[in-house]
């Protein structure tokens, strides 16, 4: 008897799907290779930097970038230097390490609070979530800039405090999101499974809940990761979150602003560097939206 | 509804009650205040001079209620630097930001719904993408960044617009949008999807059906539902524009309540930034309920649950 080749009827897993998906999305490529150089760029900013951030010298102070035609012009200075003659280019490259450690501690700190919140508001119901529900709403009326420019100038500004600052601010759409996550996961037909065996309420949430409702946990972090970048930015650009002469692209737009009507690249660069940040992290959001849950598009 | 009205004016009241004791523990973040006042060289007895003119020296509570109480009756304390009503002042500075909050809010919803409509009407299309790119770029764009580059075109480049000041209609044109295309995204997509959801509907067919003009179809039918909840955005965004508006006031030098907060947090001066605080976060307690009113009010189903 000949021996017959078994036919194999390969259906794609959903792996294979997801990663189509995420393939062929160019928003989330995009989004995800912009954010990483920008991270590789964080990471290697003693190699890549040219000069020291902080190194002054007035003899050198605000030469253009390089494409001017000013004489003054120079390679050894492709982005020029500042009012203080530091070197543009390594504070920008030294900048991005700012942005992405406030930008990543934050939105830790805000996860972490408002996850809790909201899943508890979500799995528990009845009074925990009326409460829950009632500190959102207070946490809400509360003007955000305002709150944290005040408390900053009152405790004293370190990176450490804007950090637990904008962390313990932002909180507010994790727990909205989270809550209205776990209220859909937590009447299917699993968790009432895993209720009936006699599994612990910690267990059910860590390992019933919250691997559930990852996605749009994921997609809440980008948001508020690029929330608390632009927020560091403002509150840096008004003189109360990073402190001169530490490379922040919102206090080098503020020292720019100085010369913006003659050297206008000075605010022109560390803005288009925080604008392509925050748009790469909005296009990985969007991105892993579209791909984890294609059916939530619109 | 008058049992869900009451409902929701019992939380707004807690909340302005829980807002009030969190803006007044401020004072009590840098420590001592009335060192914190009485500045680097001042010796004790100025300290405690200090700390019993300013009623520091009072139980905590006292201290409280009569500044809640104060707030209540209009009086919000005097200010350490400007020696003056605090709540003088604030009256004085709010219209101003005010009228900067109302212009960036229709500027926002002008663009934004015929936008999110014009989306929803040919999904995936040309103008659906371009309207999405806006709203991502819209996200991406830091406001004082964005204030700053209009300043260099339109003012000092092509010298179309007053760059600082409030003094007339000109001065709050750039400042608007640059407070308002912020929210631009959010009232784009809010619309696009109550716009899409309402237009696959039974009731839209039906109406197409009978042969209405698209137009009908569209505003009377459409529209006036899937506008709904943006009403509701709307009140809670101008409640964040009003927050928000200390970035942009600082930078065009508008005379309004944001630059005020933001003179007052540098001069340390501790009543006149409480009340600063307490007056927003109550202007967008009012706000909120003012919306959820008008929401039950639109739609029966949210004041049945």
């Amino acid at each position: 008897m000949a021996d017959i080749a078994p036919v194999v009827l390969s259906q794609p897993t959903p792996g294979q799907l997801m990663r189509k998906r995420m393939f062929g999305h160019y928003g989330f490529i995009i989004g995800a290779v912009v954010l990483l150089a920008i991270f590789a760029i964080a990471l290697l900013a003693p190699l890549i930097a040219p000069h020291d951030p902080l190194d002054q010298q007035l003899a050198r102070k605000l030469i253009p970038p390089f494409w001017h035609d000013s004489p003054k012009a120079t390679w050894t200075h492709p982005l020029g230097t500042d009012g203080f003659g530091r070197d543009y280019l390594s504070r920008l490259i030294y900048g991005s390490q700012i942005s992405l450690l406030i930008g990543f501690s934050a939105m830790l700190i805000s996860g972490v609070i408002g996850t809790t919140l909201g899943v508890a508001a979500g799995y528990f119901g009845g009074r925990v979530d009326m409460v829950v529900n009632f500190i959102i709403t207070t946490r809400l009326s509360m003007p955000v800039v305002l709150v944290a420019l005040a408390v900053v100038s009152l405790i004293g500004n370190s990176l450490t405090i804007v950090i637990w600052v904008l962390g313990m601010l932002i909180w507010d759409r994790f727990a909205v999101v989270m809550r209205s996550a776990t209220q859909q996961v937590r009447n299917l037909d699993y968790v009432a499974a895993a209720q009936a065996v006699g599994c612990s309420t910690p267990r059910i949430i860590f390992a019933e809940i919250l691997p559930n409702i990852a996605n749009s946990l994921i997609v809440v972090a980008t948001l508020e990761m690029a929330h608390a970048i632009i927020l560091e930015a403002a509150l840096s650009f008004l003189g109360l979150g990073v402190q001169p002469p530490e490379p922040s692209w919102g206090l080098m737009i503020s020292e720019g602003k100085n010369y913006m009507f003659f050297d206008p690249w000075l605010i022109g660069i560390p803005g288009t560097a925080l604008f392509v940040l925050i748009l790469s992290i909005n296009l990985l959001g969007d991105g892993i939206r579209d791909v984890t849950a294609p059916e939530n598009r619109n | 509804m008058i049992v869900y009205a009451l409902k929701r004016l019992c939380v707004a009241v807690l909340v302005a009650f829980t807002v009030s004791i969190l803006t007044f523990s401020m004072i009590y973040l840098s420590g001592d205040p009335a060192m914190a006042l009485a500045g680097e060289s001042a010796t004790q007895l100025d300290i405690e001079n200090i700390r019993r003119y300013y009623g520091y020296d009072q139980p905590i509570i006292v201290q409280y209620l009569s500044w809640v109480g104060g707030a209540l009756t209009g009086d919000l304390g005097h200010s350490h630097y400007l020696k003056t009503e605090v709540s003088e002042v604030i009256f004085r500075r709010l219209p101003v930001t005010m009228t900067l909050g109302a212009t960036a809010l229709t500027f926002a919803l002008v663009l934004a719904i015929p936008l999110g409509v014009l989306a929803a009407m040919r999904p995936n299309t040309l103008i659906d993408r371009v309207a999405l790119t806006i709203a991502l770029i819209g996200q991406a764009l830091p406001s004082f960044w964005f204030a700053l580059i209009m300043m260099f075109f339109f003012g000092v480049t092509l010298r179309w617009l007053p760059i600082t000041g409030s003094d007339s209609w000109r001065n709050f044109v750039m400042p608007a949008i640059a407070l308002g295309y912020y929210t631009t995204p959010a009232v784009m997509r809010l619309t696009r999807a109550g716009m899409l959801d309402v237009l696959s509907s039974d009731y839209i067919r039906t109406a197409r059906a009978k042969g209405l003009r698209p137009g009908v179809v569209l505003f009377k039918h459409a529209l006036r539902n899937a506008i709904i909840p943006v009403v509701s955005l709307s009140a809670v965004q101008f409640g964040f524009m009003l927050g928000g508006s200390i970035v942009i006031e600082t930078i065009f030098a508008i005379n309004g309540l944001g630059q005020l907060a933001w003179e007052s947090i540098l001069r340390a001066d501790l009543p006149m930034m409480q009340a600063i605080v307490l007056v927003l976060a109550c202007f967008y307690i009012v706000l909120t309920f003012l919306a959820d009113m008008l929401n039950a009010f639109l739609d029966p189903r949210i004041r049945v649950s």
